[in-house]
């Protein structure tokens, strides 16, 4: 089944957002956004949090094992796609994330790219750090299981390791799903869930955990997760006799593509003032920079995947898996910055969904 | 002073008409608010209906806040178009039945 993609890489289309400072910038223009621009150091200090965000000692270890993509949506903030050749994590560097993660007991290890499974260490490391006793989430574009024989067994092997599975898709209907991420993504979508369903993931009782990722195709806001979790399994069931666990309700972040998509479509102004408008401080201590080590193909550690994209490295000496250390990682404050109203907006936003 | 009738950016305005009558206002917001909660309804079932009521009031911020609404309660665009077809569809035929009327005159008046 094939997937025909609508949008480019940055990099391919040598747009100027290419560049992380530049995005900066933008985000920084407060003439963009007039009398709403508030910077986000100022707006959560009006919140106790004068000192920044402290993080706690983390139970997430996150890498993006590549920016390598079967797909190139158009909302990506990882800017991955098929000529995404070079950035891409080798095996020695996932040696060192396996040592950290057997040295600290991290107990969950997230790995995102990019499509992760392209990675042609994937497999050995799953396997690793489901021996080392840590739970495995893959963030899985399910388009992926259908792009080659050689996946077609990922369902399988994903349950074998009782990988926990998190997939993306948008909408229960396909020309917003393919809107988003490619001609032909929906219908391969569907094909691949029905055989993640097959083996067991999402099915109740079997411990395979299969969750779905909503993400906005457009220039608005989640709603409630919950709602849209019975919705979507209201639809799934009846249009196609797909079930699953959870429904993860995801804000997209105003960086890399869907930046760009804000600026081309004219949609910036009205949807950072959105984001602005809809801060809520209560999802200041369930945020993901706080519980989270982010790391990027070539080992650098970063607070979370935005701060990663936008190349902002933590703020402590520890920003390396080459001199890694806990107690300097932990003793940091969380590099912020404007697209940080992405998390915070409503019932804010992480990688597992809401957090408030 | 605006030339316009209509700002986009007056929505956000909304909340300051208790600027006015206060009391009023706020028991308006209260009740609003509760209204568009989830009950016996799901709220993403209010929202089709308000973008539904939006349209006969002809209200341009209804619109647009109920179209941001549905999009983000998860609506899709055939049921968004659907709700506005139920609201015409009233609308005309509220136009229509009163025809009942002009006829029930016509055959009293004419020979």
């Amino acid at each position: 089944m094939s997937v025909k993609q609508r949008s480019k890489t940055l990099s391919r289309s040598n747009n100027e957002l290419a560049d992380t400072l530049i995005q900066l910038n933008i985000l920084n223009d407060k003439e963009r956004l007039d009398e709403s621009f508030v910077p986000f150091r100022k707006k959560i200090a009006e919140d106790g949090l004068a000192n920044g965000i402290d993080p706690v000692y983390p139970d997430i270890f996150q890498l993006n094992i590549g920016k390598l993509c079967n797909q190139t949506c158009a909302h990506c903030h990882v800017d991955a796609g098929p000529d995404k050749k070079v950035e891409n994590m080798d095996k020695a560097t996932l040696e060192k994330c396996l040592s950290i993660i057997k040295k600290y007991q991290i107990p969950i290890v997230d790995i995102t790219g990019g499509a992760p499974e392209m990675n042609p260490h994937f497999r050995w490391f799953v396997e690793e750090c489901t021996a080392a006793g840590a739970k495995v989430m893959d963030r899985c574009n399910l388009t992926i299981i259908e792009a080659h024989k050689k996946y077609s067994d990922l369902p399988q092997f994903f349950a074998d390791n009782k990988v926990e599975v998190v997939s993306s898709l948008p909408y229960f209907t396909a020309s917003r799903t393919d809107g988003q991420r490619g001609d032909g993504v929906f219908e391969a979508s569907i094909a691949a869930l029905k055989k993640l369903n097959e083996v067991g993931y999402g099915v109740e009782g079997s411990g395979l955990t299969l969750n779905l990722v909503f993400n906005p195709s457009g220039a608005f806001l989640p709603g409630d997760q919950m709602e849209l979790e019975t919705e979507f399994k209201n639809q799934l069931k009846r249009r196609y006799g797909i079930v699953f666990n959870n429904l993860f309700a995801i804000t997209n972040l105003p960086i890399s593509r869907f930046l760009d998509y804000l600026l081309e479509s004219g949609n910036y102004t009205q949807y950072m003032t959105d984001l602005i408008d809809a801060y809520n401080p209560t999802t200041l201590d369930g945020l993901m920079c706080r519980n989270t080590i982010s790391v990027s193909w070539d080992g650098h550690v970063y607070d979370c995947d935005f701060n990663q994209m936008l190349d902002l490295k933590v703020a402590s000496p520890s920003n390396h898996l080459d001199n890694f250390d806990m107690d300097q990682f932990v003793n940091r404050k969380v590099v912020l910055n404007q697209h940080c109203y992405g998390c915070t907006a409503g019932a804010g936003s992480s990688c597992g969904g809401e957090v408030a | 002073m605006s030339k316009t009738y209509f700002d986009p950016n007056d929505l956000k305005k909304f909340k300051d008409i208790t600027d006015f009558q206060k009391e009023y206002g706020e028991k308006f917001f209260d009740y609003y608010g509760s209204v568009f909660q989830e009950g016996a309804l799901t709220a993403r079932e209010k929202a089709l209906i308000a973008l539904a009521v939006a349209h006969t009031v002809q209200c341009p911020y209804c619109i647009d806040a109920y179209t941001n609404g549905c999009l983000s309660k998860g609506a899709d665009e055939e049921q968004m178009m659907e709700a506005v077809h139920v609201a015409a569809a009233i609308k005309s035929g509220a136009t229509l039945v009163n025809s009942v009327q002009m006829m029930n005159q016509v055959k009293q008046k004419m020979m």
